[in-house]
């Protein structure tokens, strides 16, 4: 099923040339209303009438998220700020946020978006989504919620916690659909289980739609079972209009990225060139379809891969692989670059692990992985859970090169989540 | 004669032990045999006590994780040579022991002493053969 069937089958000769004539239009107003980004193009001596072919973007200079925040709040605006309708923020932990906004044709285009990856997933007319992102300044819940209101099924506006309402409301209204982060699909799964709900038998929900935070194909796989339901992989950030950049279908083998809407590039993050097609890198992305803001090659930080095959649904937008991570959740222990989601997959795959871990970094590079164990797990045997300690260790070692101490945890001592999970508490100072 | 033991999973966090004796104190129960096995990182804290069922729900309202399993007590002459008889049976039919601690008892003249075995059937069936005799959970409730 498709909700625009002519541009999501789109020949790739003619989506290029949708993206090279969007990608000319966009760099026109660019340069002609954005002082910032007329500046760039002065700095290099660059005229939008140099960018002749889609391989010309790589003369083009990037954005990063601290032009985002010197350009705090209305900078990077190129309409009239009347003409704005809309104001997101992006969470920042650290100095101010970045502001990102919408016109009333901005908004409509997001939501198209959002109904082609929920028309993509099966979702039909009866479909009930119970939508658990934060509503507010943050973009998950409101943009998911406009797609989902313009496919035209029941959104239930949730909002993420208060775990005990959230199943209340499943059962009463019959919720097949949900949409939040892994870290709390998790918790939510654990929840139901300690009270007896077994979701295949209790619980009508049919697929879930998970997004805001990487996580591990193991954690889907576990989580499928858990709950009885499909998962499918979401992409997107508040720079980029925030969840439908690019949506799994219903083979879950990569997200397809709406070409027609974004340029993508995946680029080596250490020399800025772009990578062969099927290497991992940072994606790059630039709005070809935006009116109130439009960004130039914005560095997301991401790191994923392009699959270069052509997928089985018919859909000719390339398939981008999950996020592997984002480059400033790297850490480096020992000269040895890893990522939480490395660790996240290899706990995932040992029985007798719980959804929960932290990875602690002390002086000297001492590492410490905190992995709470399964109530069921424990049958008084010291030596079992001495084996699965060294079993966790090795396998540990084996991923990320670097031998880890493991700590086994009674169930439930980590903080839970409801959001964003804190995976990494580095206490190096460095 | 099997007996209940209660074991508790306990991560190394300052106070655990203390919580867990603390909910149990709180639910009037006592406890009459304990032991602690201990590494780096965390223990399993082995408990007979006169109410495991009770015991056990106590302990998991208080987050504890806890695993209700079956061990075997046996009454052994208290002097020299009384707990190497009980092995020497165990021994000569090849049983292995996991793990053994022994009795608080008022009285003092015998001393008993809590056993787990791999084969716990095997090693109930040495000793009875031996005419050892194994303490009912009955027993646990006299003492």
């Amino acid at each position: 099923m498709f909700w625009q069937e002519e541009i999501e089958v789109i020949s790739r000769e003619e989506l290029q040339r949708i993206q090279l004539y969007s990608l000319q239009e966009t760099i026109r107003r660019l340069y002609y209303n954005v002082p910032f980004y007329n500046q760039k193009f002065r700095d290099v001596n660059l005229k939008p009438d140099d960018i002749k072919s889609l391989e010309d973007i790589q003369r083009l200079p990037f954005t990063t998220r601290d032009d985002l925040r010197e350009n705090y709040p209305y900078g990077l605006l190129a309409v009239p700020r009347e003409k704005i309708v809309r104001l997101h923020t992006s969470s920042g932990t650290t100095g101010k946020p970045k502001a990102i906004f919408f016109t009333k044709k901005d908004i409509d285009q997001s939501a198209e978006l959002i109904a082609r990856c929920l028309i993509m997933t099966g979702v039909k007319s009866d479909d009930i989504l119970q939508n658990m992102m934060t509503y507010g300044l943050f973009t998950g819940a409101l943009v998911m919620h406009y797609g989902a209101e313009k496919v035209g099924i029941l959104v239930i506006p949730a909002g993420p916690g208060n775990t005990e309402r959230q199943i209340a409301l499943m059962q009463d209204f019959g919720s097949t659909c949900l949409h939040l982060t892994p870290s709390y699909a998790l918790y939510l799964a654990e929840v139901m289980d300690s009270k007896g709900i077994v979701p295949q038998r209790d619980l009508s929900l049919r697929r879930a739609y998970l997004g805001a935070e990487p996580y591990s194909e193991e954690t889907r796989i576990k989580l499928e079972n858990m709950l009885g339901i499909d998962i499918y992989n979401s992409y997107g950030l508040s720079e980029m209009n925030g969840p439908g950049v690019a949506f799994e279908c219903k083979y879950k083998d990569g997200m397809h990225i709406w070409e027609d809407n974004f340029l993508i590039e995946v680029l080596d993050p250490d020399t800025d060139e772009p990578v062969p097609e099927g290497q991992e890198g940072e994606i790059v992305l630039t709005t070809l379809k935006r009116e109130g803001m439009p960004l130039l090659r914005y560095r997301t930080k991401d790191i994923a891969k392009i699959i270069p095959d052509t997928c089985r649904c018919g859909r000719t937008h390339k398939r981008i692989s999950r996020i592997f991570g984002r480059v400033d959740d790297m850490f480096i222990v020992r000269g040895v670059n890893i990522f939480p989601q490395q660790i996240e997959r290899v706990l995932m795959g040992i029985k007798g692990v719980a959804q929960n871990y932290q990875i602690h970094l002390e002086a000297y590079d001492k590492m410490t992985v905190k992995v709470e164990i399964e109530q069921d797990f424990f049958d008084g045997n010291i030596e079992k859970l001495l084996a699965l300690k060294s079993r966790i260790t090795e396998k540990l070692k084996s991923e990320i090169l670097v031998t880890p101490q493991v700590e086994l945890l009674e169930p439930g001592t980590l903080p839970i989540s409801e959001g964003k999970a804190q995976r990494v508490i580095d206490n190096r100072n460095l | 004669m099997k007996i209940k033991q209660i074991s508790v999973f306990l991560e190394n966090k300052k106070g655990r032990l203390l919580e867990a004796t603390e909910a149990l104190a709180k639910a009037d129960i006592n406890i009459r045999a304990l032991s602690i096995a201990d590494t780096s990182e965390f223990g399993i804290l082995r408990l007979i006590v006169q109410d495991p069922d009770k015991a056990k729900e106590v302990l998991e309202k208080n987050d504890f994780t806890v695993r209700v399993s079956d061990v075997i007590a046996v009454q052994v002459v208290d002097s020299p040579g009384g707990l190497a008889s009980i092995l020497k049976i165990l021994n000569d039919n090849d049983i292995n022991v996991e793990y053994i601690y022994a009795f608080i008892q008022k009285s003092g003249q015998k001393a008993v002493v809590v056993l787990k075995m791999e084969d716990l059937e095997k090693g109930i069936k040495a000793l009875n053969e031996k005419g050892v005799i194994l303490l009912t959970s009955q027993d646990i409730l006299q003492l």
